[in-house]
C-alpha cells in the first residue's frame, strides 16, 4: 500500500504533477497518460531523483520522501527505465546480483536469489554473458529480473515494453503479471500500450497534465469520458458524439 | 479490492531449466579452459619479465623498463577512473610527483624497511589524491579534467616554489647545496639497477592484483553501472559518492606507490621531471593502450617510457611521439574505443588471415603452370 496525498513538482513555471493525490493497494497497478502528463516525473520522486514543492509519500507506513534516494533500493523500491539501463559491461549475472548486493539481504543467498530471479523472467541464456551482446527484448528482461530480485516492496516499471514486438510484449506481459505473487510487491506500470495495461492491471490511474483524471478498475477507467477527452482530445469526442 | 488470479510466466521458460543448470556447467568448463589457457600465458610473461629479461638487457633499457614497471602502475590507475568510472583527471603527473615526494622524505627521514615506505607513501598519497577527486562529486567529463589539470599545475608550482625533493634531514629537511644532494637509498635487496626492476615488477604485479580484485567485486561493478548512467545506480542503491572518492582513492594509491618506486629507481628528483603536461601524454597513452583490459596498462607505460629511449637509441627525436600520441588518442577515441589491446590480436588474426588468403591464392596458379 502506498499513499500519494497533495503531490506537487514545480520546475520552474511548469507544474509537472499538481497535487496528486492516489492510493496504489496491492498487486499491479497501471499508471497512464498522455505523453508529459507526469508519469515518469512521478517514477523520479519515488526514486529521489526529483524533490516535489508539496505533498507526502506513505509507504507501507513509512515516509518514503524523507529516505535518502541511494537508500531506497535498500528499503526495497525498485525501478526500470523507460530506455532501458541494464549494465552492458556486466554479465547477466552481475547485473542482477549487483542488485542483491546492495539490498538487506545477506550474502548467502545471493547466487540462489539472482539465477531464480534470472529464470522468472524467463531468460534461457548463459547468466555470464554480457548485457552488451543481448538484443533488446533480453536486456528487458534482465532489467525485469534486476527489479525483482532482493526482496522488494515497491517496483516501478516504466514502459518495460516500449519498441518491443508483440510475441515479447505478450512474454513480457506474463512476467508483469506474475510478479506480485513471486516477489510480493507493489508494482506500479507505467505503459502506452494499452492492451497490455489492460491485460496486467486490475486497477489504474490516470494522469493529465499533472493532474489525476480517473482512478479505479481499468476497464471503467478506459470507459471514463475524461480519460478518452484527454487522449483523443475534446474535438474528437464531440464529433463522436455527434456521430453517435 | 479483488486481486485477479497470477498465472505464472510462460511454461515455456520452465521447460528449459532442467537442461539449463547442465548447460551452465557445460559453459564454465568452457570457460575455466580459456581462463587456464589465459593464466599460463600471463604467468609465462611475467615469469620472463621477472627472471630473463633483467639479465638479459643493457643498463639503458633495464632503466627504461623500470620507468615502464612505474608508468604501467600510474597508468592501471588512470585505467580504472576513465575505462571503468567515467572520470577524466588530469592531474595524475602531479599525484605522481606526490608520491616520488613523500617517498623520498620517508626515506630521507626514516630508517623504515622500503616495503613500509611504499605503503605510507601510497596511504598519504591516496589521502592528498582523493582531495583532487573531490570535484568529481560535482562534475565529469571536460571540465573535471580541466579542474584536475590546473590542480595539477598548482601542485606542480608549489613543488618547485619549495624545493622539492630536497635531500636534508628530517621529513621537511632542507638542503641548501644543491650540488651534493645524497641519493635516495633503495632496498637493501635491489640495490642494483637490475635488481631494483625486478622489485618494481613485483610490487607492480601486487598492484595489478589489487585492481583486478577491486573489479570483480562489489566496488567493480558499482563502478560499471555509474560509468553507464548515474540514474541506473542510484536507482540500484549504489552510493555513488562514496563509490567515485573510491576510485579515486585507488587510483591515488596505486599512484604514490609508483612515486615511490620512481624515487628509488631515480635516486635524484627533480620538479622538472614533473610537468603537468605529462598528466595529458599519460591519458592519451591510456587511451590507446586499451582502458578496458589492465594489460592496456602496461601497453601504456611502454608507450611512455620505453618508446622515447628507442626513438633516442635510432638518433630520431622523441618529438615526434607528441604527434603519434596526439593522432593515437584520436584514432582510439573515433574508432577503436578499446585500445590497442583489443584491436591488435584483432589485427593480428586479420592479418593471419590475408596472409593464408594470399598463400592459398597463390597456391592453385603456381601448380596450374
Amino acid at each position: 500500500m502506498i499513499e500519494i496525498s497533495n503531490l506537487t513538482v514545480r520546475f520552474g513555471g511548469v507544474t509537472p504533477l499538481d497535487t496528486m493525490t492516489v492510493a496504489f493497494k496491492e498487486g499491479t497497478c497501471g499508471l497512464i497518460g498522455p505523453n508529459g502528463a507526469g508519469k515518469s516525473t512521478f517514477f523520479n520522486v519515488l526514486s529521489g531523483f526529483v524533490k516535489p514543492a508539496a505533498g507526502s509519500v506513505t509507504a507501507f507506513g513509512e515516509n518514503l520522501l524523507a529516505m535518502p534516494h541511494f537508500k531506497r533500493a535498500r528499503w526495497g523500491v525498485r525501478r526500470t527505465f523507460q530506455t532501458e539501463q541494464a549494465i552492458e559491461q556486466l554479465s547477466v549475472f552481475d547485473n542482477v546480483a549487483m542488485i542483491h548486493e546492495h539490498s538487506a539481504l545477506s550474502r548467502g543467498s545471493r547466487r540462489a536469489d539472482t539465477l531464480a530471479a534470472i529464470k522468472f523472467v524467463g531468460l534461457d541464456i548463459d547468466p555470464d554473458r554480457k548485457v552488451g551482446t543481448l538484443g533488446a527484448a533480453e536486456r528487458r528482461l534482465v532489467e525485469v529480473a534486476r527489479a525483482v530480485v532482493g526482496r522488494p516492496r515497491l517496483i516501478l516499471l516504466d514502459e518495460p515494453a516500449a519498441g518491443l514486438p508483440e510475441e515479447e510484449t505478450a512474454h513480457m506481459g506474463q512476467v508483469i503479471r506474475a510478479i506480485p505473487e513471486q516477489a510480493e510487491a507493489l508494482v506500479i506500470l507505467v505503459d502506452h500500450d494499452m492492451s497490455l495495461v489492460s491485460a496486467c492491471c486490475s486497477v489504474t490511474s490516470v494522469l493529465d497534465f499533472g493532474k489525476l483524471i480517473a482512478s479505479g478498475p481499468t476497464t471503467e477507467v478506459l470507459r471514463d469520458e475524461n480519460v478518452i477527452r484527454a487522449y483523443l482530445g475534446t474535438e474528437a469526442l464531440s464529433d463522436e458524439v455527434v456521430v453517435a | 479490492m479483488t486481486t485477479t488470479k497470477i498465472p505464472t510466466p510462460s511454461s515455456d521458460s520452465d521447460s528449459h531449466s532442467g537442461s539449463g543448470k547442465q548447460l551452465i556447467a557445460l559453459q564454465l568448463s568452457k570457460l575455466d579452459k580459456r581462463a587456464k589457457a589465459r593464466v599460463v600465458v600471463t604467468v609465462a610473461i611475467l615469469a620472463f619479465a621477472l627472471f630473463a629479461m633483467p639479465s638479459i638487457l643493457s643498463l639503458y633499457y633495464v632503466d627504461a623498463m623500470t620507468q615502464v614497471t612505474v608508468y604501467a602502475i600510474v597508468a592501471l590507475g588512470l585505467g580504472v577512473l576513465v575505462g571503468r568510472v567515467g572520470l577524466v583527471s588530469l592531474g595524475q603527473a602531479a599525484v605522481l610527483a606526490l608520491g616520488a615526494w613523500v617517498a623520498a622524505r620517508l626515506l630521507f627521514a626514516t630508517a623504515l624497511p622500503y616495503p613500509l615506505v611504499l605503503l605510507l607513501a601510497g596511504l598519504i598519497t591516496m589521502a592528498l589524491g582523493t582531495l583532487i577527486g573531490l570535484p568529481a562529486l560535482r562534475m565529469r567529463g571536460l571540465y573535471l579534467a580541466l579542474i584536475t589539470l590546473m590542480l595539477a599545475g598548482a601542485i606542480t608550482v608549489a613543488l618547485a616554489t619549495t624545493n622539492f625533493p630536497n635531500g636534508g634531514h628530517g621529513f621537511l629537511g632542507y638542503n641548501s647545496n644543491v650540488v651534493h644532494t645524497p641519493a635516495i637509498r633503495r632496498p637493501a635487496i635491489a640495490t642494483s639497477d637490475p635488481a631494483f626492476l625486478r622489485y618494481s615488477i613485483v610490487v607492480a604485479i601486487l598492484m595489478f592484483l589489487l585492481v583486478v580484485w577491486h573489479l570483480r567485486s562489489r566496488p567493480g561493478r558499482a563502478w560499471a553501472a555509474i560509468r553507464q548512467s548515474e540514474a541506473s545506480a542510484l536507482a540500484a542503491g549504489i552510493n555513488t559518492t562514496r563509490y567515485k572518492l573510491w576510485a579515486f582513492a585507488l587510483a591515488s594509491f596505486l599512484t604514490g606507490v609508483a612515486g615511490g618506486l620512481l624515487a628509488g629507481a631515480d635516486q635524484f628528483l627533480y620538479s622538472i621531471d614533473f610537468q603537468p603536461q605529462d598528466s595529458i601524454t599519460l591519458l592519451a597513452v591510456v587511451l590507446m593502450g586499451g582502458v578496458y583490459n589492465v594489460w592496456g596498462a602496461v601497453i601504456a607505460g611502454l608507450f611512455m617510457q620505453l618508446l622515447p629511449q628507442l626513438l633516442n637509441s635510432w638518433n630520431v627525436s622523441p618529438y615526434w611521439l607528441v604527434v603519434l600520441f596526439g593522432i593515437g588518442a584520436l584514432q582510439v577515441l573515433t574508432t577503436a574505443p578499446a585500445g590497442i589491446v583489443d584491436q591488435l590480436p584483432k589485427d593480428l588474426a586479420r592479418l593471419g588471415r590475408f596472409v593464408y588468403r594470399q598463400f592459398r591464392r597463390a597456391a592453385p596458379v603456381g601448380g596450374a603452370q
